[in-house]
């Protein structure tokens, strides 16, 4: 039932009264609202209860094993909302004066400098609002860097064909071109390819490390030679950071510019597809191009003073990417993450989650499912390919992830990347135990069972669920977008 | 197997063309409906528009996928489908008679290098 | 190690299946010259108590502020059901909704957002969000250049009187795709762009759109359906900027001139998401219906199941960046999905009266602290036109020291407007929604005599 179908003419929700409706007396006739806006018209139980089952349709990581790969659904620790949701951070107008919130600004200015020592780079600007707005701002800091260098001629970037979907996306948004370069077999980027595109057209790389298909690129220090021999320079998509957490720095490996998922690895909330937040972390070569506003420090009489970072202070920036200063409650979510960690926390995050994908990867290997690539070890992630179940029993990966609902298990992340076929992309994290990944198996072995048994159960599933499977094509061809337009 | 007329003439970027006297009819092929499944939109280019061979000109979605669709050889624009934008399924259901565009070819020697049935037979069997 | 639960036993196990010794050895393909060095200050991590601790002294630090600023973000009333449902861990630990049958819980409210958005702007449809306002402008503009064929101009129509940190936004996020944004000036007694300055030459190439905010930055208000006529008439299209509270009053983009704006695009943080330093906020999106394929973002459809039963699901995903790569509509993937949780069960426990009502409490206040303020030798309204719930008063001392005192007592005074209209003088930007109360203005009122005497 949808929430305008328990509306009723007339109710209202008179808890919730916050003024006396009086008319707008100095507004012009003809700038008043001709139509009152439609909205329902519920009591304050219907709406509590509507929305409480609604949330009870959804599998969330605090109700089911989320398996979901290259979007690390760990645990989201609950101390780290309840502390961001204090009154004295949510209460802050973002245009206040610095000194009204030197609590939040002191905060956001330690995790600037954590975030700089996991990633071995020199500075950092919180304010990118997701991963691809991150994106967005390494391409075009690459992009002014060689502007201010008068280097205009570099219009090409290169993105493995492996790499997600926002990678290209974003090298377009910046004005470039994107050349894709193939994957060898055993996952590394082909670099023969890499040999013959790099040249003086090549703006910078867009490199996923460890890459979309699970693994660490081994080559990556001859790939960062190769780009900044040819003047071009590297961006490092942090997707996947929480595999390499402690253990190595994209600093190190050679990028001048990455960006951090803290959705993923720091554990703020996926909230059913955002708020995320991309910070972007930058070498000395490209600091001075981040995006505005930064949070600076002085040092006055003794004590630190948090301030903001705009275009007086940093004259070479990109500019601005939101009307104020990014997620900051997300931001806070992952400095109360980090500080739970330490530095110590932060590399068992690394051991546990790819021990975790290599367990799982083991197991299901041993019960006869194929790994796309098995001579690799896995690292945070791996991917198992259907390919022969879907050719002898005639059940696609598809049907597999719609099963596994089945058995209360998010389906892992289907057919991405696009080079593997029916693949399912599996990533664990470090936050569930031996036994979830031991049932998670025994369903993936009964789902293969069931599909020689009963094919037919499979390809309906799911059969539990508040739905069955959805008529995508209707969706699109009939669009129903507005309850009101029916 | 797809259906692969034997009258017409085929691109490797899987549009199918018939000549109707100077003006070549173009669709997509019955395998590139396959591939593409449900098709929910096509985006038609728009009448007299000059493009290039092997010019992008529209585009076809499914609900998975999305296809550019290629101008076969070089030309003017003269004729888009309109009856798809309402009925893409049409497309799905009878590719050879769900026309997309009609070009009026600026070279038709063009028309030669286009790949007769058997051609493209062996380019769909070596996908 | 916090969240983290093997024993010593489990993972003793777990190497043994794998087939190795230790956890190191499944490292051992990342090369040794690359191993991190072990942090110069290794710092051990805080229990939940002692982070608790930490971050208690900061927000209280942080606390005890009155308001008196809006800007683009605003401090209104939000009913206490709202964030207690909205992080719900089934909300809240949810991913974007994939695979559909296991997400009809969001993929429904995000249906029922779409439809309450749509009804508030008066358009045919809605997006299920985009980062912010700023960003949202930005989309919005992409989205007409591509969108308005018969123009076949890259360049856009932006006046004055929209929030400076929108255009710069959009400026960024524009400019690397030849797309150029001409600024429009607004008439210095009305604060709003004068409809009879507009000229456009036969030989001016036009423009894609022109954008429109209501109410402006200044919270005056445009003469909107003049001004979508004209674009309409000059072969532009029209893009609303606007405040959600505002249109549950004010004229929405729909209702514009003969035909209504093409696109609706606006700031979300007024309906039911707190001011918490700026974000996460979240943008939204709106047309009609024949540009919905030019649309960016998630889009959820109503549709049926196997079973013919009624079903939710992301529908035309062709346009966006994971199936359509570099020729997507826009690169943006994550969207701010539960911003617009609170805002959707905000709309249903407020519904149209409250917020009628929080739009005329908001008009009401903010007309009774501008006109206090008028009182004040050195305080003078800098617009003689209509208002809706911010207004700018002129000060006789540069608003910056002012805003530095008030500070100290606890007030956000408004925005000092100096550094991006400095034509207007020592310039303030003030509001008070309808939580502000009778006490608060006098307070803030007393406080700026005392500075100014």
């Amino acid at each position: 039932m949808l929430i305008f179908e328990h509306s009723q003419s007339g109710r209202i929700n008179s808890a919730q009264r916050t003024a006396a409706l009086q008319p707008l007396q100095e507004i012009p006739k003809a700038m008043l609202r001709k139509q009152r806006a439609q909205l329902p018209e519920i009591s304050e139980l219907q709406g509590v209860r509507h929305y409480t089952q609604l949330s009870q349709k959804n599998f969330s990581i605090d109700t089911h094993f989320y398996p979901l790969g290259s979007c690390t659904m760990k645990y989201n620790p609950r101390g780290a909302n309840t502390l961001s949701m204090q009154s004295g951070f949510l209460n802050r107008h973002p245009a206040a004066d610095a000194e009204l919130g030197q609590g939040v600004m002191t905060s956001l200015y330690d995790l600037q400098e954590i975030l700089c020592e996991v990633t071995g780079m020199e500075a950092t600007s919180l304010t990118p609002a997701a991963g691809a707005q991150g994106e967005f701002a390494g391409v075009a800091m690459i992009r002014a860097y060689h502007d201010a260098q008068g280097d205009t001629a570099r219009s090409e970037i290169l993105v493995p064909d492996a790499a997600h979907g926002t990678n290209p996306a974003s090298a377009v948004m910046c004005g470039y071109k994107v050349k894709e370069i193939p994957t060898n077999s055993d996952g590394d980027v082909d670099l023969e390819t890499l040999r013959q595109v790099v040249g003086p057209q090549t703006a910078g790389i867009m490199l996923t490390n460890p890459s979309t298909l699970g693994v660490f690129e081994r080559e990556i220090e001859e790939i960062a030679a190769l780009l900044h021999q040819a003047g071009g320079l590297l961006y490092y998509d942090g997707a996947n950071l929480n595999a390499i957490l402690g253990k190595t720095r994209p600093g190190d490996m050679g990028f001048d510019v990455i960006h951090i998922n803290v959705h993923k690895t720091f554990s703020t909330p996926h909230g059913g597809g955002g708020p995320g937040a991309g910070p972007v972390v930058a070498n000395k070569r490209l600091a001075p191009y981040l995006p505005i506003p930064m949070v600076g420090v002085k040092e006055h009489e003794g004590t630190s003073h948090y301030h903001w970072l705009t275009e007086a202070e940093r004259p070479e920036s990109i500019g601005r990417l939101s009307a104020w200063s990014g997620n900051v409650g997300v931001l806070l979510r992952a400095y109360i993450y980090a500080k739970m960690l330490g530095t110590t926390g932060m590399e068992r995050v690394a051991d546990y989650s790819v021990l975790n994908a290599n367990y799982l990867m083991k197991q299901l290997q041993k019960k006869g499912f194929t790994l796309a690539i098995p001579e690799r070890r896995a690292t945070h992630e791996f991917i198992v390919t259907l390919k022969s179940e879907a050719k002898e029993l005639g059940v696609s990966a598809m049907d597999f992830a719609k099963r596994l609902l089945d058995y209360g298990h998010h389906a892992p992340t289907t057919y991405f990347p696009l080079l593997v076929p029916e693949c399912l992309l599996i990533e664990p994290t470090e936050t569930e135990d031996k036994a979830t990944l031991d049932a998670f198996v025994e369903a993936m072995v009964a789902i293969r069972q069931e599909s020689k048994e009963n094919p037919e159960q499979v390809k309906e599933a799911p059969l539990t669920l508040p739905v069955r499977r959805l008529d995508d094509v209707r969706a699109a061809r009939e669009l129903d977008l507005n309850w009101y337009n029916q | 197997m797809s259906e692969i007329p034997s009258d017409l003439k085929y691109s490797k970027s899987h549009e199918w063309t018939q000549d109707e006297g100077g003006v070549i009819t173009i669709g997509i092929t019955d395998h590139a409906q396959e591939l593409l499944g449900d098709i929910v939109f096509v985006e038609l280019p728009e009448v007299g528009a000059e493009v290039g061979t092997e010019d992008e000109c529209g585009v076809i979605e499914s609900v998975k996928a999305a296809s550019d669709l290629y101008a076969p050889l070089a030309g003017e624009i003269v004729a888009v489908n309109e009856e798809l934008v309402d009925a893409p399924e049409q497309i799905n259901e009878a590719p050879y008679e769900a026309w997309i565009f009609k070009l009026k070819p600026s070279n038709p020697a063009e028309m030669d290098e286009l790949l007769d049935a058997a051609a493209y037979t062996e380019v769909v069997e070596s996908e | 190690m916090p969240f983290i639960p093997h024993t010593e036993a489990e993972t003793r196990s777990m190497l043994d299946a794998i087939g190795v010794d230790q956890i190191a050895t499944l490292f051992e393909e990342i090369p040794t010259s690359l191993c991190a060095n072990a942090p110069q200050q290794p710092e051990q991590g805080l229990s939940e108590m002692e982070i608790s601790q930490l971050m208690r002294s900061r927000a209280n630090a942080d606390d005890g502020v009155t308001c008196f600023a809006g800007g683009g973000a605003y401090q209104h009333h939000i009913p206490a059901a709202v964030w207690e449902l909205t992080t719900r861990g089934e909300f809240y630990s949810a991913y974007t909704p994939y695979q559909a049958e296991a997400s009809q819980g969001t993929l429904q409210l995000l249906y029922e957002y779409q439809s309450m958005m749509s009804s508030l702007m008066g358009m045919d449809l809605s997006n299920a969000s985009l980062y912010d306002g700023a960003s949202a402008l930005a989309e919005a503009v992409l989205m007409a250049v591509r969108a308005n064929r018969k123009s076949k101009s890259k360049r856009i129509l932006i006046p004055k009187t929209v929030h400076p940190n929108y255009r710069k936004v959009v400026h960024t996020l524009v400019r690397h795709q030849g797309i150029e944004l001409v600024e429009l000036e607004y008439d210095a007694k009305n604060g709003t762009i004068n409809p009879d300055s507009l000229k456009i030459s036969d030989e001016d190439p036009g423009y894609a759109a022109l954008v429109i905010p209501l109410p402006s930055y200044f919270g005056t208000l445009e003469d909107v359906h003049t001004l979508t006529d004209w674009a309409h008439s000059h072969g532009m299209l029209v893009i609303g900027s606007v405040n959600p509270i505002a249109m549950a009053s004010l004229t929405p983009p729909g209702e514009w001139g003969k035909e209504g704006a093409d696109i609706a695009c606006g700031e979300g943080q007024p309906l039911g998401i707190p001011l918490a330093s700026g974000g996460p906020y979240f943008g939204f999106l709106c047309c009609r219906k024949a540009l919905v394929r030019q649309l960016p973002g998630r889009l959820i459809g109503r549709t049926r199941d196997l079973d013919d039963k009624e079903g939710f699901t992301l529908t035309l995903q062709a346009r966006e960046q994971h199936i359509r790569r570099s020729k997507a509509t826009s690169n943006i993937c994550t969207n701010q999905g539960l911003m617009v949780t609170a805002a959707t069960i905000f709309m249903s426990l407020m519904g149209t009266t409250g917020l009628e009502q929080m739009a005329s409490g908001s008009y009401s206040n903010s007309h009774k602290l501008v006109e206090r303020l008028s009182t004040i030798d050195g305080v003078a309204l800098a617009f003689s036109s209509p208002y809706f719930h911010e207004a700018v008063i002129t000060l006789s001392t540069p608003v910056a020291e002012l805003l530095q005192i008030l500070a100290t007592q606890k007030i956000v005074g408004g925005i000092d407007l100096s550094n991006d209209y400095p034509e207007l003088g020592n310039a303030l930007l003030v509001c008070a929604t309808e939580l502000r109360s009778d006490d608060e203005i006098e307070q803030f009122a007393t406080a700026l005599e005392q500075i100014l005497c």
